[in-house]
């Protein structure tokens, strides 16, 4: 791998780029803040910085408050706990109440790998998506992650994103990211098969699409990061200029990106859709590769469900 | 601020709007409301910064109703401070398409927060006085809450966290009308030694032997505001459904609507017991 920068360190770098001028931004962690790569910040800004040991219920509560007060909190904790431990935290007090929280989910999915289904946050895109009022986000790499953390410092609504533990292929460059917030990105234009994926899923359907090149097949892949408000239409369009569609996520096989993606389908311009996703039971024990070779959610597994799909 | 005379009558009247604003729309908690309507009166008309003019200036205090199926009590009280209209809420209280539904709703002027799951106003109400120290200022905080929401273990989190920062300017009142929907809270989640239990979080408590006299809350939130380095706790001891025999401590009164005799019985009880109030 020749990327060694996790998403979430260039989090924690934006945050601290930008709370050397605006004194508002708040970072507070549930004994996370290792996990989530934000000692720095921490230790650069200990007074824009909040501590509310394992408690995420509080976390999402104090965050909702300080918001009230002004203040533009950034909360973290394990994607896990922070998406259903403090899921009526959220619900009510950030999105009801209307408040500018922003939620970062790290070590999301299966990033915990071996320490079992407690850890594993596959649930948090059908959780998060159900509330009236809550963006969700799932960035893909690192240049990604800091064009969508730019955006989301200069609004003031609401928004959960999910990060992984682990460096991760780039998918863009530093020059070349082309982003439009709630707009997915085209990765690759193509003709044959529409491959849709999310966060870590995109490098591996970008490669699909290489393997799938080489055997005549044009894929499209389009790098859904934006969850909700989901991008109609950039599903619509693959939809229309293709013969089928794959969608490729890391989370449980209901209410994410593929149940997303087939609701808008068969309402507008029905098409097959394959859906790539966890199953519907704890995952076997292993590094998150090795689940995701496991479990074909690799350019190989994503390829051969493109072939699926046109046949 | 108002005399101690006058708010220990409009004790009385806004028992009676609340009275008329669950009749009017047939639902409500009326002995949660009951109970502290004093609590609610004393915060309004005497301790907190906030009015109708300034309710956006970020100088003012700050409250969050806790246990948000009070807020019949609330919205009353909210009338009379000029915040919202009476009849406006009396003719569309929980009605079809209203903004004035059965928990606090803050697209309404004078509500800061959502609330209604109950446990969720501590942690918030220490986020708000967190924040206003980190912003340099010297508003205060307050948070009401049910005996029977202590039970939620965010609350617990909250008095944790609120310790912690040692959030002076914060002060929590909670409700003591020792009665939820399934009974006495002693049968349901005992509380007892409540007030060890607070300051052993760390937290100054003040025991309100009576928690519908306004003298003794009057005197126990100068006492939250006198204390420093901590935040305070009120542990207000009050009856539920506070008012008229007919609805006192009882636990079917939770979300009882009176019948028509029981509305005439308790706007008797009130009215005698306004009536006594004047001739002393």
């Amino acid at each position: 791998m020749s990327n060694r920068i996790p998403n979430r360190k260039v989090i924690c770098d934006v945050l601290m780029e930008h709370a050397v001028v605006d004194k508002d931004i708040v970072v507070l962690c549930s004994d996370s803040r290792g996990s989530a790569s934000l000692t720095p910040f921490f230790e650069r800004y200990p007074g824009q910085s909040v501590e509310v040991g394992i408690a995420e219920q509080d976390l999402v509560g104090i965050a909702a408050g300080l918001a009230k007060s002004g203040k533009k909190p950034y909360a973290a904790s394990p994607a896990s706990f922070l998406s259903t431990r403090s899921y009526e935290q959220v619900k009510v007090d950030c999105a009801y109440s209307g408040q500018n929280v922003k939620l970062i989910g790290i070590s999301g999915g299966i990033s915990y790998g071996a320490l079992g289904m407690s850890h594993h946050s596959a649930q948090d895109i059908a959780a998060m998506t159900a509330i009236p009022g809550m963006r969700v986000y799932l960035p893909s790499d690192r240049f990604q992650t800091r064009k969508l953390f730019e955006a989301l410092l200069a609004d003031e609504k609401p928004a959960y994103i999910r990060t992984g533990r682990n460096p991760v292929e780039d998918v863009y460059t530093e020059e070349n990211c082309p982003f439009e917030m709630d707009r997915a990105t085209l990765v690759r234009e193509g003709s044959d098969v529409a491959i849709l994926a999310c966060g870590e899923m995109v490098r591996p359907a970008a490669d699909a699409a290489e393997l799938l090149a080489a055997e005549g097949i044009s894929a499209q892949v389009l790098d859904m990061y934006c969850l909700k408000p989901v991008d109609r239409e950039a599903v619509l369009r693959a939809a229309r200029t293709t013969r089928a569609i794959v969608t490729v996520e890391e989370h449980a096989p209901f209410g994410g990106l593929g149940a997303i993606t087939a609701q808008i389908v068969s309402e507008n311009d029905p098409k097959k859709v394959l859906e790539i996703a966890l199953p519907d039971e704890p995952v076997i024990t292993g590094t998150s590769a090795e689940v995701f070779d496991y479990y074909g959610m690799n350019a190989e597994g994503i390829a051969q469900k493109a072939k699926e799909a046109l046949a | 601020m108002e005399s101690m005379e006058n708010l220990k009558r409009r004790a009385y009247d806004l028992r009676r709007d609340t009275l008329d604003i669950i009749m009017a729309g047939g639902g409500g908690h009326i002995g949660g409301d009951m109970s502290v309507m004093d609590t609610l009166i004393e915060l309004y008309f005497n301790q907190m910064n906030i009015s109708p003019e300034n309710r956006e200036d970020p100088d003012r205090d700050y409250f969050i109703l806790s246990k948000g199926h009070a807020v019949e009590a609330y919205y009353a009280v909210l009338c009379a401070r000029g915040f919202l209209d009476l009849e406006d809420v009396r003719a569309r209280f929980s009605r079809f398409g209203s903004p004035y539904i059965g928990h606090p709703n803050n697209k309404l002027p004078g509500m800061e927060m959502n609330s209604g799951s109950l446990g969720h106003g501590l942690p918030v109400a220490v986020g708000l006085a967190l924040g206003n120290r980190m912003s340099g200022r010297d508003s205060r905080t307050y948070v009401v809450m049910g005996d029977g929401e202590l039970a939620e273990g965010s609350v617990w989190e909250g008095f944790m966290s609120g310790h912690m920062y040692g959030l002076d300017t914060l002060c929590a009142v909670i409700d003591r009308n020792r009665l939820q929907i399934s009974g006495s809270t002693e049968d349901v989640m005992a509380q007892e030694k409540l007030a060890d239990r607070v300051r052993s979080f760390g937290w100054h408590v003040v025991n309100v032997e009576d928690g519908n006299d306004l003298d003794a809350l009057h005197a126990a939130f100068a006492e939250a505001r006198e204390t420093k380095g901590c935040p305070t706790c009120l542990i207000a001891n009050t009856v539920k459904g506070k008012g008229s025999p007919v609805m006192e401590n009882k636990a079917e009164w939770h979300h009882h609507v009176p019948t028509v005799e029981e509305y005439e019985h308790i706007v008797r009880d009130l009215d005698a017991g306004k009536e006594a109030l004047l001739n002393v």
